[in-house]
């Protein structure tokens, strides 16, 4: 007792409590170095967007008079509002489409699994490992004849699809993890499969059907091979809203900075708030 | 196995089987038929430009698509592209992982900031790198090294793999430290403590604890990555369109190239089929991964 708590206690001394002290000094300055290196692009260009042009391509600087004039030309030229709605509608539309249909899969999947269930899972994973450039020139060219080019509702059946196997996953996984006998009273007492589901399931499991959604959300709302491919003006969102200022004419480097900024504002806050659903919804629950 | 038994097995088949319909006959249009179609697209004539000519093609297209030059410069960069942000993202993610999961004042904070470029969307951080960072003039980069008395660099042109590869892999780092910072959290704080007892420095605890529970998290880190990158697409569209040249342009970027810019159909869709095999390889490995660990 008396040699084991000496070993532990000579750190505690006071030359050993001050190389602590330093070490964890030190740890804040690499851990918030690289942390500031790595945000510094994101932080750069919240700042440009409150420039003006001539300020924007000027020396870097970090004092400047802040101007919302960006803002509200990025509104009043290109008409910002059109898009982010188009991105809004895809995003949302195409999640609570994935969530309708993949709700049934999953409640299926973890209260009625079969021997096929384990098969079938994987399967739906292994779509999501078709390379999109695989099928882009089928889905261009059905996507034309039948007059989806350029609409809401083709991103969005894209995207639903796109996502489908990530949701049904999620919730899988989800489900799997509620007590079974709170469904199995439920049923005792004469509750029909929709009112299971309706009454017990989703409201028990509704932080995780929401962290699911919100993945979704994310994924299609960044979603670049399709949007650049499958839409031209009129359903266009914003990464492909974004894409247009690549072209080489104008160097509107405050105006892109505003766009950007409002157009990944949103996910960034939801990204930050769903880590740690992320994770288990990117990772197939392979990393818990 | 007893009568009703086997009934009831059947009904609750039956329901399973209703309720996953949907699901899986929605997957499986999505799968089948564009699958298809590229197939067959890929062994027939087949030019929105020269609408005249049609029908089976055999392996012409491969062929031609094969002795391309332009397939093989493709395929370099697309390996390259692959292997350097795989590099990149998995050791300087590793090593963030550690660094993150250390105590430190504002940790909470500071792995927010680090983590954030990974839900930033493609055409923004390419751009934003292009234009505020990159820009031989009056880019930040341009300005520092100016600053400690080195001539600016003209990045695009002098070096445009490196520059998407810088992109790239700026916007997957925070990837992999997501994912490793999670699997750090289940290392044995125990074990490390023990190690640390009989006198093991963090170099060692590194190597010999932390690197090998980490290592299921990294091959699933290097599968999804690979996956994703194999098809990067809007980052070269919005900053050099695949060139100068063909210095930029990926598998992905050329079939693009060939099917909506060429409107050779059958060609475009022969590079489908070798951009789906290639990805199956190692789709077949992550599958395997993900059934092993739905078993435990």
């Amino acid at each position: 007792m008396t040699t084991v708590s000496s070993k532990t206690a000579a750190p505690r001394s006071v030359s050993g409590w001050r190389s602590a002290q330093s070490k964890r000094l030190l740890l804040t300055v690499v851990g918030w170095s690289v942390a500031v290196v790595i945000f510094f692009p994101i932080f750069w260009m919240i700042l440009t967007g409150f420039k003006t042009e001539t300020a924007a391509i000027a020396d870097p600087s970090l004092i400047f008079s802040p101007t919302l004039e960006s803002y509200q030309e990025v509104q009043a030229r290109s008409g910002y509002a059109r898009f982010a709605l188009n991105s809004v509608a895809v995003a949302f539309g195409s999640t609570l489409l994935a969530l309708l249909i993949a709700i049934p899969a999953a409640y299926a999947m973890a209260f009625l699994p079969t021997k096929r269930t384990k098969g079938t899972l994987l399967w739906m994973l292994s779509t999501k490992m078709l390379p999109s450039v695989g099928v882009l020139v089928p889905i261009y060219l059905i996507f034309r004849d039948v007059g989806l080019l350029d609409t809401r509702t083709g991103l969005i059946i894209v995207y639903t699809l796109m996502n489908l196997p990530i949701v049904v996953w999620m919730l899988y996984t989800f489900f799997k993890d509620m007590p079974k006998d709170i469904l199995e009273a439920g049923r005792m007492d004469g509750a029909s499969t929709l009112q299971e589901v309706l009454y017990l399931l989703l409201p028990l499991t509704l932080p995780g059907i929401a962290s699911t959604g919100l993945l979704s959300v994310i994924l299609s709302w960044n979603e670049a091979f399709w949007s650049l491919n499958l839409t031209t003006s009129n359903a266009a969102p914003l990464t492909a809203y974004i894409a247009s200022f690549s072209s080489p004419e104008g160097l509107f480097w405050a105006k892109l900075s505003a766009a950007s900024t409002m157009a990944i504002a949103p996910i960034l806050i939801l990204g930050w708030m769903t880590q740690k659903q992320m994770v288990r919804g990117l990772t197939f629950g392979a990393v818990k | 196995m007893t009568k009703p038994r086997a009934s009831g097995r059947t009904v609750g088949g039956l329901r399973t089987l209703s309720l996953q319909a949907p699901a899986v006959i929605l997957l499986l249009l999505w799968m089948i038929v564009p699958l298809g179609m590229t197939l067959w697209f890929s062994f027939q004539y087949y030019n929105l430009l020269m609408p005249g000519m049609t029908g089976f093609a055999g392996v012409e297209n491969y062929q031609y698509l094969l002795t391309d030059p332009a397939l093989w410069a493709a395929m370099g960069n697309t390996l390259l592209l692959v292997g350097w942000v795989l590099v990149i993202t998995v050791v300087g993610g590793t090593l963030l992982a550690v660094l993150f999961q250390q105590e430190f004042a504002g940790r909470g904070i500071a792995r927010v900031l680090a983590i954030s470029p990974f839900f930033v969307m493609p055409t923004v951080s390419a751009l934003v790198w292009k234009n505020m960072m990159m820009h031989p003039s009056n880019g930040v980069l341009a300005w520092l090294a100016e600053s400690i008395g080195l001539p600016a660099l003209d990045w695009f042109s002098a070096l445009p793999l490196t520059s998407i590869v810088i992109i790239v892999a700026w916007q997957w780092l925070p990837f992999a430290l997501l994912i490793l910072l999670t699997a750090m959290q289940s290392l044995d704080e125990d074990q490390v403590e023990a190690a640390r007892m009989d006198g093991a420095g963090p170099v060692a605890i590194f190597f010999f604890i932390t690197l090998p529970h980490l290592k299921r998290a990294i091959s699933v880190v290097i599968m999804i990555e690979m996956i994703f990158l194999l098809t990067i697409f809007a980052e070269i569209f919005v900053t050099t369109s695949g060139g100068p040249g063909l210095a930029t342009t990926n598998l992905a970027y050329l079939i693009y190239i060939r099917a909506l810019l060429d409107f050779d159909v059958g060609v475009a869709s022969a590079g489908g089929v070798i951009a789906i095999i290639l990805a199956n390889i190692v789709a077949i490995f992550l599958v395997r991964m993900v059934a092993k660990n739905l078993e435990d």
